[in-house]
């Protein structure tokens, strides 16, 4: 019945489509802030030769793709020769600042304001860190999180809502993310799914008090 | 999705670039989509193509109009499955796509049914994502919802509707006011992040209400159970409150003994974000910073290296207005700089070379010189401006701080880092005469070896200028020399200007100059040869020892103070002749077009083949278009041309402006005039000025036009005589007078009787600024020095009480009509004092210099000092009658 419905507008709309080209990965919501809110600007992964496996902006700072693509290789370069692989490393860049720590061959970074509060963005960091280590199951490179990639996409999305901060403790993070497949209405077949996840959702917990 | 994409296969392991989005396409994606549509969903598969189209779009690939509604309406279908993880795919992708507000209407009731659904994080994502995509009206109807879910139990509810609400107050403002009611309550959440989210959006929501703002702070400083972000935002509000009530309360701060208290917060954050807030406090007492410095101190030797940056970022700051305050950190701050990260090295050696005492400073070279070898450039330049303020402070220090400075610049090093360093001891060479022999010896050994032609065309000129006037001037001719033999044709020219320097100042050392200019006569470049023949005989090189005359100095050393594109345009327009090409006939005037389009955001420098900017020079056009006219004939040369000045309305019948033509004993007004109506034939169109406000001038002639039909510009001057020398203000009012014929639309004809008129335009004024041209120096010190003060005329005046100081400091930059020079126009903000210097040509061609120093008091007086240097007596008391008069 409803799919019905939706057929009947869905060809409603193909006739009124306008030949317009819109590039919706470049609408970006931007917001005249007041400084009194913690605001990030973008979280990058990007591998190690500086290529992206998950990137966010949040801000209007950079307009384009190839204006993001500068700033990810520039902070690249610049980064690179930096060891941050036992403490996140702070730097300041183009009046931003930039966090970051990298394991592997997957370098993490996390941006925001000159005035921003250094300890917020590295909470940030952390949180994006740990829960992809702990979503990766200890086994943080590239690989892995381009197989799982649908697990960072996510996790990007419960830490931060366009600039806000949702949350930054990677326990929550991580079992937000997966929680899936447990509704309790879902048929058998599924639920035996659900159950393997749960199992895996333990395992995460285990790791976490290691 | 907790499942991998792709099984994780040993076989891969060979292959170091493997990737599951290997040769991916944005085609076959597409085409993948289908599947959504299978009556019989498969949940990982169908997430999978989800993933692999949030992959496309976060690598940059765009999604048509077309494409993108397409994968939005096969999305649309998923909602079908019961699958969670494939929900939450759905809900990312639908985020991702931004759909537009007819297409936003298909998902809508299916996210209202996952908003009101028993699985909190259906409930938590549904809300997010409606209200990212929802618009005004529809948010009307979810309101209901939105208000329950910020109260909600679950904490991710409530924080995905309390998040969303901070969003959508920048856009329906209205309806989220609403809200606080809930926002309020949930504010005492047990929940760490909603009491952060719920503080966050209840602040916004009252921001413009201070009293609001001010009780919310009071009430919940008293309480302490709260994460440290909400603290956080804790210490922002409240030292909002502060900045706020600084102006209208006396006595103890509110509010400081929070802040305080939080320096003792368990969180790191909340220590640091506390101990900024106070530093940033206007008008801190030492009392009120000495615990803030404690804490930070303690992050200073923190093992994490973002504890150890915030703090000596902060120090940094806090050095700038209270130094004394830091030098307790100082013994922390001498062991970073050895710290890894080299920003933090940097903030620490610029913090210490703010704070340190002039004992300290040897000890602290000493420190530096080991770090600066292994740093980057950037960060050097940082220091070496550092450096160049510490030598400012303590010029008795000089010997060590110059040494310093030539021993880097004798290292590696790029040409900015090597610019900035030669700027630093030029400066030090002009503000510490003691320094000058040393620091010009040190210029010239960095030119024996310098692969930079900018910086040995700099330094060369620089010694040129300076050379000549030391003890011993011979000493440095070797190095000049040397130039000749060993450079580039651009640094060889500049060579041998500087030998023509030091020939046309010191006498003593004019036969040896001559002989090593004739070496030069034979160069293989030709502008090497010309300027060595031009320098040979204006300085008498043909073996007489004369004394220089005035001339050959003001060629040497007078700065070109003719705009380069108005030499370019007039070099353009002049025809090979007989007659010589006459540089005095170049106009002086500062276009200020080109200056404009400067600013403009993204513009690029124009370089040497690029076309001139702005239309061709106004100023010519003018002094043609009036030397056509044979009654100005007698008036002389222009002086100068005022920008036109609108007598009418936008969009009224006729349509008049007006530009001001100076001349010695003369003004002319040209009116420029355009009849905007189509069915009117303007004749006889002349401009009748009343001077009963402009006693000094006298009418002596006006030139109507004669015909002036639809929409075609015409010019009618009106001239009037003014006594010699005198700068004559005053108010011209002006009625424009015709004789209007109908025109017939259809025929374009027009009829034979005609009926005056008049019409009423705006008021004109001649001011003192009229009289002064724009013309800027290139560096206003020398210019300033070479005039000399034989026609000085110093006096301070009140200004009575302005908004500011960037204020006054244009109004008399308006009311002088001069060129601000070196950029000291701008007025840093919050300043106490500024010196401003403007340049200028004054009616007659009477150069003027300008310095202005304004300070301004607590109550906003500001007083100024006006100091004014003119080749002529009666223009530098006139400059000071405009002002007193302005």
């Amino acid at each position: 019945m409803e799919s019905e419905a939706l057929t009947v507008s869905f060809d409603l709309l193909v006739n009124k489509r306008s030949v317009e080209v819109i590039n919706f990965a470049e609408i970006w919501f931007s917001y005249v802030w007041n400084d009194s809110c913690p605001v990030v600007k973008n979280i990058l992964l990007l591998d190690s030769e500086g290529k992206r496996v998950a990137v966010k902006y949040y801000s209007d700072d950079w307009t384009t793709n190839n204006a993001k693509l500068a700033f990810e290789k520039s902070l690249f370069a610049k980064t690179l020769k930096s060891n941050a692989r036992t403490e996140a490393e702070i730097t300041m860049f183009d009046n931003n600042i930039v966090l970051y720590k990298f394991v592997q061959d997957l370098h993490f970074y996390v941006t925001g304001g000159e005035d921003e509060n250094e300890l917020i963005l590295a909470a940030v960091l952390q949180g994006f860190f740990d829960s992809v280590s702990l979503l990766l199951r200890g086994n943080v490179d590239k690989r892995e999180a381009l197989e799982n990639l649908d697990l960072i996409f996510l996790c990007l999305d419960e830490i931060i809502e366009r600039g806000m901060i949702l949350e930054t403790d990677a326990n929550v993070i991580a079992g937000k993310v997966a929680v899936n497949s447990m509704d309790p209405t879902a048929p058998l077949s599924e639920q035996t799914i659900g159950q393997a996840l749960a199992t895996a959702r333990e395992h995460l917990t285990r790791t976490l008090f290691q | 999705m907790a499942q991998p994409l792709v099984k994780k296969d040993d076989d891969h392991d060979d292959e170091a670039d493997y990737s599951p989005f290997l040769g991916i396409e944005k085609g076959a994606v597409l085409q993948e989509v289908r599947v959504f549509n299978d009556p019989q969903l498969d949940p990982r598969r169908c997430s999978q193509v989800i993933t692999k189209l949030l992959y496309l779009l976060n690598q940059g690939d765009s999604f048509s109009k077309n494409e993108a509604t397409e994968v939005f309406f096969s999305v649309t279908k998923l909602f079908q499955s019961k699958d969670l993880g494939l929900r939450r795919m759905v809900y990312l992708i639908i985020k991702e796509l931004s759909p537009s507000s007819d297409e936003v209407i298909i998902v809508t009731s299916s996210l209202m049914k996952d908003m009101n659904s028993k699985t909190d994080m259906y409930r938590a994502n549904a809300i997010r994502v409606l209200c990212r995509i929802t618009d005004g009206t529809l948010l009307t109807q979810i309101e209901r919802y939105l208000k329950q879910a910020i109260v909600d139990k679950n904490p991710v509810v409530a924080s995905a509707a309390l998040v969303s609400g901070i969003h959508l107050l920048q856009t329906n403002p209205e309806i989220v006011k609403r809200w606080s009611n809930e926002v309020q309550e949930a504010v005492q959440s047990r929940a760490a992040l909603v009491q952060f989210h719920a503080l966050a959006l209840l602040q916004q929501i009252r921001q413009n209400d201070r009293l609001a703002v001010s009780k919310l702070v009071t009430s919940l400083t008293k309480g302490t159970a709260r994460s440290p972000l909400a603290q956080c935002l804790l210490i922002r509000y409240a030292s909002q409150v502060i900045r706020e009530s600084a102006n209208t309360q006396t006595g103890d701060r509110p509010f400081y003994d929070f802040l305080e208290s939080c320096l003792r917060h368990k969180a790191e954050m909340v220590v640091f974000e506390a101990a900024r807030a106070i530093t940033e406090l206007t008008g801190v007492t030492n009392r009120e910073l000495t615990p803030a410095i404690t804490a930070l101190q303690l992050f200073l030797s923190s093992s994490k290296p973002v504890l150890r940056f915030a703090a000596v970022r902060a120090l940094n700051k806090v050095a700038m207005t209270h130094p004394m305050a830091v030098t307790n950190c100082n013994i922390d701050m001498e062991s970073l700089i050895s710290d890894q990260n080299r920003s933090i090295a940097t903030l620490a050696i610029t913090t210490l070379l703010k704070t340190g005492n002039e004992s300290s400073v040897d000890r602290l070279m000493k420190q530096i010189t080991n770090f600066m070898s292994d740093i980057a450039d950037e960060f050097k330049i940082v220091v070496v401006e550092a450096i160049r303020s510490l030598c400012l402070k303590f010029p008795l220090k000089y010997r060590s701080l110059m040494n310093f400075l030539s021993n880097i610049l004798r290292e590696e090093g790029g040409f900015d880092y090597k610019k900035a360093i030669v700027d630093s001891i030029v400066i030090l060479i002009r503000d510490i005469p003691e320094a000058k022999e040393s620091g010009l010896l040190q210029l010239c050994e960095f030119i024996e070896d310098c692969e930079f032609t900018y910086l040995s065309t700099q330094i060369l000129h620089f010694l040129g200028n300076e050379g000549p006037k030391t003890t011993d001037p011979s000493k440095y001719i070797r190095y000049i020399y040397n130039r000749v033999h060993l450079e580039n044709a651009t640094v060889r020219a500049a060579a041998v200007s500087t030998l023509a320097k030091f020939g046309a100042m010191v006498d003593a050392l004019k036969p040896q100059i001559f002989v090593l200019l004739r070496r030069c006569v034979l160069d293989s470049d030709d502008e090497v040869r010309d300027r060595t023949t031009l320098y040979l005989n204006t300085l008498g090189g043909d073996g007489e020892v004369v004394e220089t005359d005035k001339e050959t100095k003001t060629l040497l050393f007078g700065a070109l103070d003719i705009p380069l594109v108005n030499l370019e345009t007039s070099l353009k327009n002049y025809e090979p002749s007989e007659e010589p090409f006459d540089i005095d006939s170049v106009s002086k005037e500062v276009k200020s077009q080109p200056l404009a389009e400067k600013k403009a955001p993204g513009k690029k420098p124009t370089g040497l083949g690029a076309p001139l900017a702005g239309p061709p020079s106004t100023v010519d056009a003018y002094e043609r278009l009036l030397s056509s006219i044979p009654e100005f004939l007698d008036f002389g040369k222009l002086f100068k041309s005022s920008a036109p000045v609108e007598l009418t309305e936008a969009e009224t019948e006729y349509a008049v402006n007006v530009v001001k033509h100076i001349f010695d004993r003369h003004v002319v007004f040209q009116y420029n005039c355009t009849n905007t109506i189509p069915e009117q034939l303007l004749e006889n169109v002349s401009v009748i000025v009343d001077l009963s406000e402009a006693d000094d001038f006298a009418e002596v002639l006006s030139k109507p036009v004669r015909s002036l039909p639809y929409d075609t510009p015409g010019q009618t001057f009106v001239a009037f005589e003014k006594p010699e020398g005198i700068t004559a203000v005053g108010k011209f009012s002006n009625t424009l007078r015709f004789i209007v014929k109908e025109v017939d639309p259809t025929t374009g004809e027009a009829e034979e009787d005609g009926v005056e008129d008049e019409y009423q335009l705006e008021d004109l004024e001649v001011v003192a600024a009229d009289y002064m041209m724009k013309v800027g120096v290139s560096n206003f010190r020398n210019a300033w020095e070479s005039m000399g003060d034989d026609f000085e005329h110093v006096d301070e005046y009140g200004l009575g009480p302005r908004e500011n100081l960037a204020e006054a400091v244009s109004a008399v930059i308006n009311l002088l009509g001069m060129q601000p020079c070196e950029g000291t126009e701008v007025v840093a903000t919050n300043s106490r004092s500024h010196t401003c210097l403007l340049s200028g040509v004054f009616l007659g061609n009477v150069r003027v210099l300008v310095r202005l120093q304004f300070g301004i008091d607590g109550s906003r007086d500001v007083a100024m000092k006006l100091a004014v240097r003119s080749e002529d007596e009666a223009v530098s008391d006139t400059i000071h009658e405009i002002v007193s008069s302005g």
